[in-house]
């Protein structure tokens, strides 16, 4: 052991009576599962996960992904994970730091540890065996590790997972993860037979042996922890007055797409919006639907079209490198007032950016990415239950509108494990809206309303409805057109259609009161994140609220006159913006977040923003403190 | 109504069995054709209209589906439904109106740039997916619309604006690129100034149980009324593939007496036949209807409303706390 350092408080585990475990009641708590990639710690967690959430505990999950499928071992760059934030109410975000970790060896604990993803006085459950590893590297490494971690005050437990395992596998490696949801369902006091149910669910591919192999292994850990260990943290759960589901926001995106009625959702691999169309892989099959792998991110946008073309509305999922592809199909689709849903599940960016990391800066490139003026419809769900709702509203809109509408999901969402009131289906959701029916002799293609900019939509199948979509300029009979006027004309009618669909939209509510000294704007899955630090502010005397926008094209109304009650607006945003003071940052040269962009120019008010990049979802702590800033700083808004 | 069991969608009142129109050439044409005098689309859309009329396509049924180019105004002057879409990218909106739509007959108009250039990753898989569809290629081996730049089917050392040294590299050739791909059912060529063989060719592909990819060789007036020009002065530098499985045309038994037996099931021969050499073959050089189809294997049986309710809680169930 080097000098100057000291091993962090041990704790003998096998010392501890059994009868008196020493419990603790929390309200909420935070725990996380770390492994080397393919150990399984994810699958642990988003079962401890799924558990909590049908024992009644409000829950949210937060995946810890390495960038690479298989990392080489022991290297805190390879750390792969879970993090499960339980809690006696609803949680509506994945909250501060990490109060209890377990992890499968000390170089992921590390890069936890290095990344001030842990408590303070966190509480660690590490497995032991490197520690009398046969490699020196291995053991040097342990100390090291060891000496670093007791730099701060954890409780370090040491398990002896591995040793354990051995007694039922061979393989340790492979079943370690379900050894550890015993651990962790005994501390936790988990209900062993929603836990066997879950493990069953999970496992519903693999053979019976799998699942009894992996049930063994849960109950010698529950066994082991419940012998040697003087920990129980208890976090009652309050069974929900009403029927609940639970599930990530790409499943829920899936799932809503078949409430929605969708028929066919054209897409190719994406990280992190694969996972929504491995749902529909699973089911939309069973629905008569068509998930579509195409050649290619642009061909998944014209098979979209071209079905919504052929009658029903289709779907496209993507992320960022494949939003770029689509770019001339969606502004085609705008041209043509072909009906189309894209669900745009957001990553860190430009470029390949950072694949499986969060971030919100997808919105720009979204309202204006299209050459030429193209304007589409913009929805952005913040919880889960909203990923499942807005599919319905999505394509209903796309319907009634004939627009592009644009889901924008991210990252936190895509993974990020919540309960939600289960949702009461409605067959009106499923039906085909379209009139089908033969229409008169000499019907126009495009029958602006010159008012509102609807017209009805005609498909292949009617009598006398024969006509030529265009991606070229048209009109309203959809003949190829180059005159300024029909120009002007057509783009206003495009135009107008969000301009009726905004007059149909209330204003956003305030959480918090109408007035005050600092109003917070928001969009996106940071909703929970920024309410809770609010709540915070507001509980410390705080004149702070916040509002969280749906619509961000069209933006919802009444935004100019709600920002006018308080003295100032900032938005909180997961993505780029210069900071105030930074060198040769000034008032002129600042670049501002993108929903801060937009608010300013539509509504003449000067928006500040305060936005990180991290990589990860924003903690209700780091905005409170942002926030506090903003509140003492002297600026009346925008750049200091 | 009839009760043809088609799946996927209820969009159907429009195969309607009891229709008793005679449909006439007039029912098919559109606005009048914008091309240059002397421009093998011509040939090509008077070949499908007589297509369209031969067959009693109802026009509401039917969907041109184009690219970018000269060629993909081809749906403007025909009066069925059509789609006018972006460059290089008709294949898969073609594609998705099949999965979605399998009652209509789908058209796909492409230029070579189209095709063989800027959407060559469709055309592939379009190759590879086998939807039943015709989609043809106007060849002419040039950008027209753009003013005589080099597509990949210029004739090497043909001089144009962006390579005014000369093509610099052998053309690509489509027939040879399509039967080298997995699965695909349906590879024939033909020539504009050919109309009885054009026809013909369309004809086959209309029928044929799949994919069918044409390539019809045209010439640009503007800018490439040369790169066929012994092909159209002298017939006897092209030679006909005759088949029964393939294309027989009795009336140009007499002016084209270059003729060889080749049956489109004979994929080895099919791809020896298709490398360059001194004669122009036109013909169906690969024809297999028992290759699998997406369009068929993805269809699903079409659910009602109540049912997909049903199915759908069953789903909650799954997820329920």
């Amino acid at each position: 052991m080097p000098t100057g350092t000291r091993e962090p408080p041990a704790y003998d585990a096998t010392t501890v009576a059994r009868s008196r475990p020493h419990a603790v009641a929390r309200r909420e708590h935070t725990l996380e599962i770390v492994s080397d990639a393919g150990e399984g710690a994810q699958k642990c967690g988003q079962i401890f996960g799924a558990v909590s959430a049908k024992m009644g505990n409000g829950v949210w999950t937060v995946e810890i992904i390495p960038a690479e499928i298989q990392p080489p071992p022991r290297i805190p760059e390879g750390a792969s994970g879970y993090r499960i934030r339980i809690g006696s109410d609803p949680v509506t975000n994945w909250g501060d730091e990490t109060q209890l970790v377990l992890a499968f060896n000390e170089q992921v604990l590390l890069a936890r540890h290095r990344l001030g993803a842990l408590a303070k006085d966190a509480t660690i459950l590490l497995e032991d065996s490197w520690a009398s590893h046969p490699d020196e590297d291995v053991q040097r490494a342990w100390a090291d590790a060891l000496a670093e971690l007791g730099t701060r005050d954890y409780t370090l437990i040491r398990v002896p997972m591995d040793a354990q395992c051995r007694t039922l596998v061979d393989n340790p490696r492979k079943g370690k993860n379900m050894f550890a949801l015993g651990v962790l369902s005994c501390v936790y006091a988990r209900d062993l037979d929603r836990v066997r149910e879950q493990i069953a669910y999970a496992f519903r591919k693999k053979s019976e042996e799998v699942y009894a192999t992996n049930v063994a292994l849960l109950e010698l850990g529950y066994r082991w922890a419940d012998e040697h260990l003087d920990l129980r943290i208890e976090v009652p759960a309050m069974p929900a007055d009403r029927p609940m589901v639970v599930m990530n926001g790409n499943e829920a995106l899936g799932m809503g797409a078949l409430a929605a009625g969708f028929e066919l959702c054209a897409m190719y691999p994406i990280t992190p919006a694969t996972s929504a169309s491995h749902y529909l892989g699973e089911t939309f099959e069973r629905f008569g639907g068509i998930l579509h792998q195409a050649e290619d991110e642009i061909a998944a946008a014209g098979v979209a079209i071209g079905a919504s073309y052929a009658g029903k509305v289709a779907l496209t999922i993507t992320s960022g490198p494949g939003l770029a592809l689509k770019t001339e199909f969606i502004g085609l689709a705008v041209m043509t007032e072909t009906p189309l849903v894209v669900v745009d599940v957001q990553r860190g960016g430009p470029s390949t950016g950072l694949p499986t990391k969060v971030e919100q800066s997808d919105l720009l490139a979204v309202l204006y990415g299209q050459p030429g003026d193209a304007p589409k419809v913009v929805l952005a769900p913040s919880t889960i239950e909203e990923c499942f709702h807005v599919m319905v509203t999505a394509r209903r809109i796309a319907e009634t509108f004939r627009s592009v509408v644009f889901v924008l999901s991210d990252a936190n969402l895509a993974t990020g494990v919540q309960p939600f009131p289960r949702p009461v289906l409605e067959e009106r959701w499923m039906r085909a809206s379209l009139d089908q029916t033969d229409v008169a002799p000499g019907t126009k293609a495009f029958d602006w309303d010159p008012q509102t900019g609807l017209s009805r939509r005609l498909i292949p199948g009617q009598l006398n409805g024969a006509h030529t979509l265009t991606g070229l300029e048209h009109d309203s009979r959809s003949k190829v057109a180059y005159s300024g006027d029909i120009h002007q004309h057509s783009s206003a009618m495009r135009s107008r259609k969000l301009a009726v669909l905004q007059s149909m939209l209330l204003p956003p509510p305030v959480h918090g009161d109408e007035t005050g000294d600092l109003l917070v704007v928001g969009w996106g899955s940071t909703k929970g994140a920024i309410e809770e630090a609010v709540d915070r502010l507001r509980a410390e005397g705080q004149r702070v609220s916040c509002t969280h926008l749906t619509f961000l094209s069209p933006l919802q109304p009444g935004l100019r006159e709600l920002f006018g009650r308080f003295a100032r607006v900032c938005t909180v945003e997961l993505n780029y913006s210069d900071e105030p003071g930074a060198p040769y940052i000034t008032t002129e040269s600042r670049r501002y977040g993108q929903l801060a962009w937009l608010l300013r120019a539509h509504t003449l008010v000067d928006v500040d923003c305060w936005t990180r990049v991290a990589g990860e979802p924003l903690r209700p702590a780091t905005i409170a403190t942002a926030i506090r800033e903003r509140l003492t700083a002297n600026s009346t808004g925008g750049a200091a | 109504m009839s009760s043809v069991s088609l799946p996927v969608c209820e969009l159907l009142h429009a195969t309607d069995d009891d229709d008793e129109r005679s449909l006439v050439l007039s029912d098919y044409e559109g606005a009048t054709a914008r091309w240059c005098p002397g421009c093998g689309d011509h040939s090509a859309l008077t070949a499908v209209e007589r297509l369209l009329v031969a067959e009693q396509l109802r026009p509401e049924q039917t969907v041109f589906v184009s690219g970018i180019g000269c060629s993909s105004r081809f749906p403007h002057y025909l009066k069925t439904y059509g789609f006018h879409g972006i460059h290089g990218r008709a294949l898969p909106v073609a594609t998705g109106i099949k999965l979605h739509r399998p009652d209509l007959t789908v058209f796909v108009v492409m230029g070579d740039g189209d095709c063989t250039s800027i959407g060559a990753g469709h055309w592939m898989h379009a190759l590879r997916y086998n939807v039943r569809m015709v989609a043809m290629v106007l060849d002419n081996g040039i950008y027209g619309l753009t003013k005589k730049q080099t597509s990949p089917t210029t004739p090497q050392g043909f001089q144009t604006n962006t390579q005014p040294r000369g093509s610099f590299l052998p053309a690509l050739d489509p027939i040879e690129l399509a039967l080298g791909v997995t699965n695909a059912s349906f590879v024939a060529q033909t020539a504009e100034w050919i109309p009885a063989h054009l026809y013909a060719t369309l004809r086959a592909a209309y029928h044929h149980d799949g994919f069918a990819f044409v390539r019809v060789l045209q010439r640009c007036p503007m800018y490439t009324p040369s790169i066929f020009q012994l092909a159209v002065q002298k017939p006897d530098t092209t030679e006909l593939l005759v088949h029964d499985d393939g294309v027989i045309v009795p009336e140009l038994e007499k002016s084209y007496r270059n003729r060889l037996t080749h049956d489109p099931r004979d994929l080895a021969r099919a791809r020896e036949l298709a490398m360059p050499g001194e004669k122009i073959r036109l013909g169906v050089f690969f024809r297999d209807e028992s290759r699998p189809r997406y369009d068929l294997i993805r269809q699903a049986p079409a659910k009602t409303p109540a049912e997909r309710v049903n199915l759908l809680n069953e789903e909650l169930d799954r997820y329920a706390v």
